[in-house]
């Protein structure tokens, strides 16, 4: 079975792997190698990338010759959406307060979804603070600040 | 006798007013949280385990424990009223467990699943309390070479025995062992991998890396993917299995335990491998095997027993040689770690209360999960109605909160979103993070063993062949990888994991 290069499974994960292996090994050329005897901080980590390289060109290889297609979509809104919720959550929680990063958080992980709604994200997001607050805040007793006065 | 003594000193810690309740809201959470759909056992444990931080050790641990066989009992749940299977070894249990609910047994096939369980988790507690000992007192006589040979076993079995691509899985596992040299390396203390960041000189947390990975990608690959649900249970019915259903079932459910023991000691292999195996032997033995596929409650007793004892004594190699036997052990072991406890043999001597309190708490965590959550489960279906829009953000809320209070610093929630869309490339790939994880919590312990080994042989590699128990190790790892490389047996593995 041919796989269209674009959306071969293999050929992909192979290439993904190598670079990771030449990456690592790029990385720990700075390293002392050491001996067998006595390995330095570098020894370990190129037997790895080493291996790591070798095992990536042979599932590359190995899609060339047959391989899936991946399938789905790549839902790029979620892509998008769900880490900068969590960034926005950790960067509020800073300057801004337990609450103020909760809602930001729900509303943004919520738009991420297919069928987002506004409201019912509003809503989601104040049972979740409650919820949370009683649980973390005075159940396990977490020493966040509620909101942060400016 | 001794035995008999230290399982009775466990129960005196696990019944413990409160390790009752710690294992009491570990089964519970477990329990919700496996029922949800979307999100395995995995990453259940991997963002409560910040919830365990601010506990005493062993309350902690049991906690975990019972949130591990908790999560794990609801996925076959899920697995028996929609269909959906919560994590890979439930995939079984949906075969026969949803045909029986399409009939109107639910409430039987639920009921089974939770005796089978039951029933092997008593098995195993005794197997544990009867063997752990002696292989900790073998283990105290291990050196390094044993130890990275038998590191070695777990991983290529991981490799081998994972669902789906094994040179994938392999790529997967040294991945996770260069994850894990992220950090001070403590022998020269060079800052491998840490890009100049000061929060990474201590390594990546495991919380971080699994909630990323197990959490929050799978949340990204189900936002892809348009939501399929249908709940077929208005009814459950009465729980209990009829006289002739328990008749049917015995069997299965002994073989299933043995089986699922077998398997549980054994590094590497994960739960569906054992649930796989017994619903194979169990169509074989059967007389009439055309009733499989169509609501056999054989098909539900053997496989579930079979998860039930190989997620039991996964704890074998876990306490006695802190060796990690699948993802969820190497969250274990992780957790252990962060409570101050050095993994290994000596764990049973000088935390006996640890040891046998686990023990003796799982056995009760069983208990507890049929004498409470099976009648809760009106409760966990009524959860199931909840649409996956709202809960999504909801785990992701408890997600965060968990991990910023590892550090309370928001450093850790980048590094997790960061490998949120990592790991959603890597299912998109198709290669398995399970794997991942194990080789990560191994990585440094396997770079300090094959360093002592290496100084201790004066640099000859030869001592991993000299040294019987290694070579051992090393024998029974090419003879697993050669077994599974087998064209015939690699299409009969095709044939069940399909």
């Amino acid at each position: 079975m041919k796989t269209e290069l674009r959306s071969n499974k293999d050929v992909w994960a192979g290439l993904m792997f190598f670079g990771t292996g030449a990456g690592a090994m790029w990385i720990a050329r700075a390293y002392p190698l050491g001996t067998a005897l006595n390995m330095g901080p570098g020894y370990f980590p190129m037997l790895l990338s080493g291996l790591l390289i070798l095992v990536g060109l042979y599932i590359m290889l190995r899609g060339l010759r047959r391989s899936e297609a991946i399938e789905g979509s790549w839902s790029i809104r979620a892509l998008i959406l769900l880490p900068l919720s969590i960034v926005g959550f950790g960067v509020l929680m800073r300057h801004a307060g337990f609450v103020p990063a909760l809602v930001a958080l729900v509303l943004i992980s919520a738009a991420a979804g297919r069928e987002f709604k506004f409201k019912e994200a509003l809503l989601l997001s104040f049972y979740l603070c409650v919820l949370s607050v009683a649980v973390f805040i005075w159940g396990l007793g977490l020493p966040y600040p509620l909101i942060n006065k400016f | 006798m001794e035995m008999f003594q230290n399982i009775l000193f466990g129960f005196s810690v696990a019944l413990s007013i409160q390790n009752l309740l710690y294992c009491f809201l570990g089964c519970l959470l477990g329990t919700l949280i496996g029922v949800l759909p979307g999100i395995g056992p995995l990453a259940t444990i991997a963002m409560l385990t910040p919830i365990t931080f601010s506990l005493p050790p062993v309350g902690a641990l049991i906690m975990l424990a019972g949130i591990y066989y908790g999560a794990q009992y609801g996925g076959s749940t899920t697995a028996i009223l929609v269909n959906l299977p919560g994590e890979t070894s439930a995939v079984v249990t949906c075969i026969d467990g949803y045909q029986m609910a399409r009939q109107g047994r639910a409430g039987p096939a639920l009921g089974i699943a939770a005796i089978g369980s039951f029933f092997a988790g008593t098995l195993c507690t005794l197997i544990i309390a009867l063997f752990g000992p002696s292989i900790a007192e073998l283990a105290l006589e291990f050196g390094p070479a044993e130890y990275f040979s038998l590191m070695l076993m777990g991983l290529v079995t991981a490799a081998m025995l994972a669902q789906g691509d094994m040179s994938k899985s392999l790529a997967m596992v040294i991945v996770g062992l260069l994850l894990g040299m992220v950090g001070t390396d403590v022998n020269s203390g060079w800052r491998r991998f840490s890009f100049d960041i000061a929060e990474l000189g201590d390594g990546i947390g495991f919380v971080v890396l699994a909630v990323g990975v197990f959490a929050l990608g799978e949340i990204v690959a189900n936002l892809g993917s348009a939501e399929k649900r249908t709940i077929f249970t208005s009814k459950v019915g009465a729980l209990f299995p009829s006289k002739d259903d328990l008749r049917r079932s015995s069997g299965p459910i002994l073989r299933g335990t043995l089986l699922g023991a077998f398997f549980g000691v054994l590094p590497g292999t994960g739960p569906s491998v054992a649930s796989f195996s017994s619903y194979m032997v169990e169509k074989k033995v059967a007389k009439d095997p055309s009733r499989f596929g169509h609501g056999a409650i054989e098909g539900v007793a053997g496989p579930e027993s079979a998860n039930n004892a190989d997620a039991q004594c996964k704890f074998i190699p876990m306490l006695t040689l802190g060796i990690p036997a699948s993802g969820t052990m190497a969250l274990m072991l992780g957790a252990l770690m962060i409570h101050g406890i050095a993994p290994g043999p000596t764990v049973m001597t000088q935390k006996p209360d640890l040891f046998w309190g686990l023990i003796a708490s799982m056995w009760v965590g069983n208990l507890m999960l049929v004498l409470l959550n099976l009648p809760l489960i009106g409760l966990w279906v009524s959860l199931l109605k909840v649409p996956y829009r709202m809960l999504f953000p909801a785990i992701i809320v408890f997600s965060s909160i968990g991990i910023f209070s590892i550090n309370n610093s928001p450093f850790e929630l980048y590094l997790a979103a960061l490998f949120g869309l990592v790991g959603f490339v890597w299912m998109k790939f198709g290669c398995p993070p399970a794997p991942m994880l194990l080789g990560f919590v191994l990585g440094p312990m396997m770079e300090e063993n094959l360093r002592r080994a290496l100084l201790l042989s004066r640099g000859d590699p030869m001592v991993f062949v000299t040294q019987p128990i290694s070579l051992g190790f090393l024998i029974a790892t090419v003879l697993i990888a050669v077994t599974m490389l087998l064209p015939a047996l690699r299409k009969r593995r095709g044939a069940i994991t399909d």
